[in-house]
C-alpha cells in the first residue's frame, strides 16, 4: 500500500468541509424524538429523588427514614450520609428515596426526618477582610517578573518592591481599580443524573455525560466491579458546559439502589439541586494598579486577586493574570477563599472569562483616564501579549470587528455620549485566547459491499454538532454526502474517544475520522483498482464515484466499487493521540469582541444593542454550527455579564436563588443584535482544525463591562451588572 | 373528582397565551430586572396574580396536592384545610395527539408526568417545576400551556397536542424552520421552544422580528440559540 497522506483538501477542492451542513439529528431534536438520559424509561423502573442539606454548614444529629418508608409507593430509602456527619455546603445529598412515581418519591423525601445542628458558615467570598478574620484564606500563588534583575547583594523582595515603585513613578498614566465577577452555576437544562439497570453483575448506565468513553471506570471503581462490566450510553445530552465529566456519587447511589431493589432506577437532580451541587464557576475579585507610558502602553501591572472554588479555597488561577495583555513588568498575587459552597467544576474556558474580566477592564479604564479610544489602547498594547495567537491576527480581527461595529463613527470618550432622556450608550472591546488542541480519539469506519458506510466512535454530541461533523469528515473523504454516513457515537463500548472539554472534540473526531476513512479508502482503492485498470494510488473518490486521477472517464460508481469487496464489509480504524503533531489539527486561537449597550441611568437597567464577535479557529469544518456555537457563547456571556450569579444567605449559607425563576438567565428579548464573523483566511485554514467551544465565551464579561463604563463614565466593578450595582456605581461616581 | 371542575382551573397567560405562574421570590430575590422577563412580571402584576393567590383559588386543593411533595407548599396546603381534598388513583381518558389514552392518575399527577412516564412522550421536558423555563410547553385546545404546572385531571375532555405530533413524514413547518436555521444546540429546550413558536405563529402569522423578540420570552435556552430561533421563526411567518 502506498503511503497515505493525512491532509485536508484545499478550500477549492473540498466538497463538504467548509460548506454549511444542517444537523443530521436536527429534526429528531426539534420534534422530541431524540432521547436524552432523562427520557429513557425502562420497564418496571423506579423513580428516585433525594434530600439535600438545607444549610451551608451543619451536622446531622439524627435521620429517621421510617416515615418515608410508610409513604405509599415508596420502595427503598438509601442513606448517603449518616448521623454525626458534617455537611459543608447547601444541597449536599443525604438520602435517596426510590418509588413507583415522581409524586411518591417526592412525598417520601418530604417525609424523611432529619435533625441538624446548624454550624457557622461563610459564603461571602467577595469579603476578603472577613475571610481573613475567620482564617479562611489560602495562598494561591503568584509571580513577579521584572526586566531589571537584582544585583548580587540585593535582597530580592526589597529589590522587587523598589523596582515596582520606580516603574510606577516613571509611568505617565497610572490606573487603580477594583473589578470582579461573581460565582455562577452551570445550570444545565437537563440536570445531572442517570437511568441505570443491572443484568446480573453488568451495569448499563444511561448517563448524562460529556465523557462517554471515560465514565465507566468511575462507576466500576465505586461499585467494586471492573469497567468491562459497565456500559455507558448517552446519545443526547441536555447541556454540560464542563460539569458532566464524572460518574457522580448520586448516579453511583442510583446503581446501588437498583442492585438492592432488582429494578431499573432513574435518578435526576431536581432543578434546585442541579444549581446547588452540580457545577459552578469560581468567583474572582481583583485590586489592580497599572502604569503606562505616554502612549498608553502598560509598563507595569501590580495585582492581587481572590475568590472561591468552594471549601478548599483556590479560585481563579494566577497563571492567566494579566490576561492576554502581559506587560514586561508585572507582579500578581492570588488568595483563595474557603467558603461553604460545593467545589467548582470546569466551566467553559476555565479561568479565562474571569481573568479577562479582571484584566481588560483595567486596560479600558486606562483609555478612559487618557480620554482616548479603547480601540487605540487595545491596539497599542498588542506589542506585549502572552497568547497562543499572534498579535498580527488580533490586529486583523480588531479591524474587522471595528468595521462591523462601525466603531469609529459611533465612538465617544467615556461618559461623554449624548443622552436620550435617561438613556446613555457606550461601546467596549475585549479579546481572548485559547488552545483547542485535538483530544485523543479512535474511530472505526465500515464500508459495506452494498455501498453503505458506518462510523463508530465513543465521542458525544454535546450540542456542538459532533454527529454531523463526523459524517462530514467521512463524506468528504469518500466523495459522498453527509447523509450517506451512518454515525455511531454515544456509547462506551465504541472505540475510545476523549471527553468533550476544553474545545478538544472537533479536532479529535476530525483526526480520527479523517485518518480512519483515508485508511479505509486506500483498501477500497486496492480492491477496485483492477476493475479500472489502474493502480490504487492513481485513484480518487469524488462526487459519488471512484475514478482515475486525470482521466475522469475511467470511473466507477461508489456502490459498484464497494461491490468489489465481495461478501465481507471492509473495516479500517485509526487513532489520534493528544499532542501528536499533525497537519490535520493544531491549537491556539484568538478572537476579538465588541459590545454596544444602552444604560438607563434612572433604573440602572443595561440593554444589549449590538454585539460583534470575530473568531478564528483554523479550518472551519461546518460554518453553520460554528456560527451557532459563537452566538451561543456570546449569549452565555451576556448572561454572566448582566444577569446570573449565585446568591447566598449570610445567616444559613444557603444558595437562595437556585430555582429557574430566580436564577436569572437572558431570554430571547434580551440579546440585541449579534454579528458573528468566522475569521478563516488561508494562513489560518492551513493550520488545520482547532476547537471553538471555549474561546468566544471569554470576552463578553469584559467587553460588556467596558461598554457600560463607556456609557456611564464610571465603572460598575463587579459582574453581573445588575441594576442595583449600576445605580450604586453612579452614586459613588458622583460623590 | 367533581371538586375540580375544568373551568375553575384557569391560569393567567401572557400576550402569547402562555400560562405561567409568578413567584413572589422572583421580585425580591435576584435584583436583575433588566430583562424582558421583568417586563412580563409587571404585566402580570397588573392582573394581580400571584402564586399565593393561585393557591388560595378554587383549585387550591388540587394545586396543593400537586405540589405536596415539596416542603415549601406544606404551609399553603395547611392554609386550605377547609377545601375538599381528593386523593387516590383514578383512571381517566386523555386525548393526546388525536388519540384517546386511558391513564392512571392521582390528583397531584401533572400532565407532564403522564406524558413522559405513561405515554412515553418525552418531547416535553422537565426543566423547572414552576414552568418558568417553558421546556414543557404543549398545546391544550390550541393554546400553549406548561405541562409541568398543569394537572392531568384538569385535561380530561381537552385536546392535548405534544411536539411529537409535529414530526412524521410531513413535519410541521416550525420544527423544519428550527432545523434550517440551526436553532438548537444541545436541543433540550428545543421541543418546548418549537411548540411555543407554533402557537405564536398561529396567533401572529405576520409577526415582525421585534414581535418575535417580545413574544417568545417564555422559553429559556442555556446554550444560547436565541439568535437562531429569531431567524427560524421569522422565516416561518407568512412574510418570511
Amino acid at each position: 500500500m502506498a503511503d497515505i497522506q493525512y491532509t485536508w483538501p484545499s478550500k477549492e477542492k473540498a466538497s463538504v468541509l467548509g460548506h454549511s451542513v444542517l444537523r443530521l439529528d436536527g429534526l429528531e431534536k426539534s420534534v422530541g424524538a431524540a432521547k436524552y438520559t432523562y427520557d429513557i424509561n425502562l420497564k418496571n423502573q423506579l423513580i428516585a429523588q433525594a434530600l439535600g442539606s438545607p444549610y451551608g454548614h451543619c451536622k446531622i444529629k439524627s435521620i429517621d427514614i421510617a416515615p418515608a418508608m410508610k409513604v405509599k409507593g415508596v420502595v427503598h430509602v438509601e442513606l448517603l450520609r449518616k448521623a454525626g456527619d458534617e455537611l459543608q455546603w447547601n444541597g449536599e445529598l443525604i438520602a435517596m428515596v426510590a418509588a413507583e412515581s415522581e409524586g411518591a418519591a417526592g412525598e417520601g423525601v418530604a417525609a424523611l426526618k432529619v435533625d441538624y445542628e446548624v454550624l457557622p458558615s461563610f459564603t461571602h467570598d467577595e469579603n476578603l477582610e472577613e475571610a481573613k478574620k475567620r482564617k479562611l484564606t489560602t495562598k494561591a500563588g503568584g509571580k513577579v517578573e521584572l526586566q531589571n534583575e537584582p544585583g548580587d547583594d540585593d535582597d530580592e523582595e526589597e529589590f522587587e518592591a523598589a523596582e515596582i515603585e520606580r516603574l510606577f513613578k516613571e509611568s505617565v498614566h497610572v490606573v487603580e481599580g477594583y473589578y470582579g465577577v461573581d460565582a455562577i452555576a452551570h445550570c444545565c437544562l437537563e440536570p445531572h443524573g442517570s437511568t441505570v439497570e443491572w443484568d446480573g453483575d453488568k451495569l448499563k448506565a444511561y448517563h448524562s455525560t460529556q465523557n462517554v468513553s471515560g465514565t465507566d471506570e468511575g462507576f466500576a471503581t465505586a461499585l467494586n466491579i471492573t469497567s468491562d462490566d459497565v456500559e455507558v450510553e448517552c446519545n443526547f445530552i441536555g447541556g454540560g458546559f464542563g460539569s458532566k465529566f464524572a460518574a457522580d456519587y448520586w448516579s453511583v447511589a442510583a446503581a446501588r439502589v437498583s442492585k438492592e431493589t432488582g429494578r431499573p432506577v432513574k435518578f435526576m437532580l431536581s432543578r434546585d439541586q442541579e444549581l446547588k451541587i452540580a457545577g459552578n464557576r469560581p468567583s474572582g475579585y481583583i485590586n489592580v494598579r497599572l502604569g503606562a507610558d505616554k502612549n498608553g502602553v502598560v509598563q507595569i501591572w501590580d495585582s492581587h486577586h481572590w475568590g472561591t472554588a468552594g471549601t478548599k479555597g483556590r479560585g481563579v488561577s494566577q497563571s492567566v493574570i494579566p490576561y492576554v495583555f502581559r506587560p514586561k513588568n508585572f507582579r500578581r498575587l492570588a488568595t483563595g477563599v474557603k467558603t461553604n459552597t460545593v467545589g467548582s467544576r470546569a466551566w467553559r474556558a476555565p479561568n479565562h472569562p474571569q481573568a479577562c474580566a479582571m484584566t481588560q477592564t483595567a486596560y479600558d479604564d486606562l483609555a478612559a483616564k487618557m480620554g482616548v479610544s479603547s480601540y487605540d489602547i487595545f491596539l497599542r498594547n498588542l506589542e506585549n501579549i502572552s497568547s497562543r495567537q499572534t498579535a498580527d491576527v488580533y490586529r486583523r480581527e480588531l479591524e474587522i470587528a471595528a468595521k462591523l461595529m462601525d466603531w469609529k463613527a459611533k465612538w465617544h470618550p467615556h461618559g461623554k455620549g449624548e443622552a436620550q432622556g435617561s438613556i446613555v450608550e457606550g461601546m467596549g472591546i475585549a479579546l481572548h485566547e485559547w488552545g483547542g488542541v485535538a483530544n485523543n480519539s479512535s474511530a472505526t469506519i465500515r464500508i459495506h459491499p452494498d455501498g453503505g458506510v458506518e462510523s463508530f466512535c465513543g465521542t458525544q454530541e454535546l450540542g456542538t454538532g459532533t454527529r454531523t461533523a463526523c459524517a462530514m469528515v467521512v463524506a468528504e473523504t469518500f466523495g459522498l454526502a453527509p447523509t450517506d454516513i451512518k454515525v455511531h457515537i454515544g456509547n462506551s463500548k465504541l472505540p475510545v474517544s476523549g471527553a468533550s472539554g476544553g474545545s478538544t472534540t472537533i479536532g479529535a473526531i476530525s483526526e480520527s475520522h479523517r485518518r480512519a476513512s483515508l485508511n479505509a479508502l486506500a483498501k477500497l482503492f486496492e480492491s477496485v483498482a483492477g476493475k479500472l485498470s489502474a493502480k490504487a494510488e492513481q485513484l480518487e473518490a469524488v462526487g459519488g464515484v471512484i475514478r482515475v486521477q486525470g482521466d475522469p472517464a475511467k470511473s466507477i460508481g461508489w456502490r459498484e466499487a464497494c461491490g468489489s469487496l465481495g461478501l465481507k464489509p471492509l473495516e479500517a480504524s485509526a487513532s489520534h493521540k493528544r499532542g501528536d503533531k499533525s497537519s490535520l489539527s493544531s491549537e491556539g486561537v484568538g478572537g476579538v469582541q465588541m459590545a454596544h449597550v444602552a444604560v438607563d441611568r434612572e433604573t440602572g437597567v443595561v440593554r444589549m444593542k449590538k454585539y460583534v464577535a470575530v473568531q478564528d479557529m483554523g479550518l472551519v469544518v461546518n460554518p453553520v454550527t460554528a456560527e451557532s456555537q459563537i452566538y451561543g457563547a456570546v449569549i452565555m456571556g451576556i448572561s454572566y455579564a448582566l444577569y446570573e450569579h449565585r446568591l447566598t444567605d449570610p445567616a444559613t449559607g444557603a444558595f437562595i436563588n437556585s430555582e429557574m425563576a430566580d436564577y436569572k438567565l437572558p431570554r430571547i428579548g434580551d440579546i440585541g443584535e449579534i454579528v458573528v464573523e468566522l475569521f478563516e483566511p488561508e494562513d489560518q485554514r492551513q493550520r488545520g482544525v482547532i476547537g471553538l467551544g471555549e474561546p468566544p465565551v471569554i470576552s463578553p464579561g469584559a467587553a460588556i463591562s467596558n461598554a457600560v463604563a463607556n456609557a456611564l463614565g464610571v465603572r460598575v466593578p463587579v459582574l453581573p451588572l445588575i441594576p442595583e450595582r449600576v445605580l450604586d456605581a453612579l452614586k459613588a461616581g458622583k460623590a | 373528582m367533581e371538586g375540580v371542575s375544568q373551568s375553575s382551573f384557569t391560569l393567567p397567560s401572557d400576550s402569547n397565551g402562555v400560562i405561567r405562574m409568578r413567584d413572589p421570590a422572583n421580585e425580591s430575590g435576584n435584583s436583575t430586572g433588566g430583562g424582558s422577563s421583568g417586563t412580563r412580571s409587571s404585566e402580570n402584576s397588573s392582573s394581580g396574580f400571584s402564586r399565593r393567590a393561585f393557591l388560595r383559588g378554587s383549585s387550591a386543593a388540587a394545586a396543593a396536592a400537586a405540589m405536596v411533595a415539596r416542603p415549601e407548599t406544606a404551609s399553603a396546603q395547611k392554609a386550605n384545610q377547609g377545601a375538599e381534598v381528593v386523593s387516590g388513583f383514578k383512571t381517566i381518558t386523555l386525548s393526546v395527539n388525536v388519540q384517546k389514552h386511558q391513564v392512571n392518575v392521582e390528583p397531584r399527577t401533572t400532565l407532564l408526568e403522564v406524558l413522559r412516564y405513561q405515554l412515553d412522550l418525552t418531547g416535553a421536558k422537565p426543566v423547572s417545576q414552576d414552568g418558568s423555563s417553558g421546556a414543557s410547553t404543549v398545546l391544550i385546545d390550541g393554546r400553549p400551556v406548561m405541562a409541568s404546572t398543569t394537572l392531568a385531571i384538569a385535561c380530561e375532555g381537552k385536546q392535548i397536542q405534544t411536539v411529537e405530533s409535529f414530526g412524521g413524514a410531513q413535519p410541521d413547518s416550525a420544527p423544519v424552520a428550527f432545523v434550517q436555521h440551526d436553532a438548537q444546540q444541545c436541543g433540550f429546550c428545543t421541543p418546548g421552544f418549537v411548540v411555543a413558536a407554533r402557537a405564536f405563529l398561529d396567533k401572529h402569522p405576520h409577526a415582525t422580528e421585534e414581535e418575535i423578540r417580545q413574544g417568545l420570552n417564555g422559553n429559556i435556552c442555556r446554550c444560547g440559540t436565541y439568535a437562531n430561533v429569531i431567524q427560524a421563526v421569522l422565516s416561518a411567518t407568512k412574510g418570511g
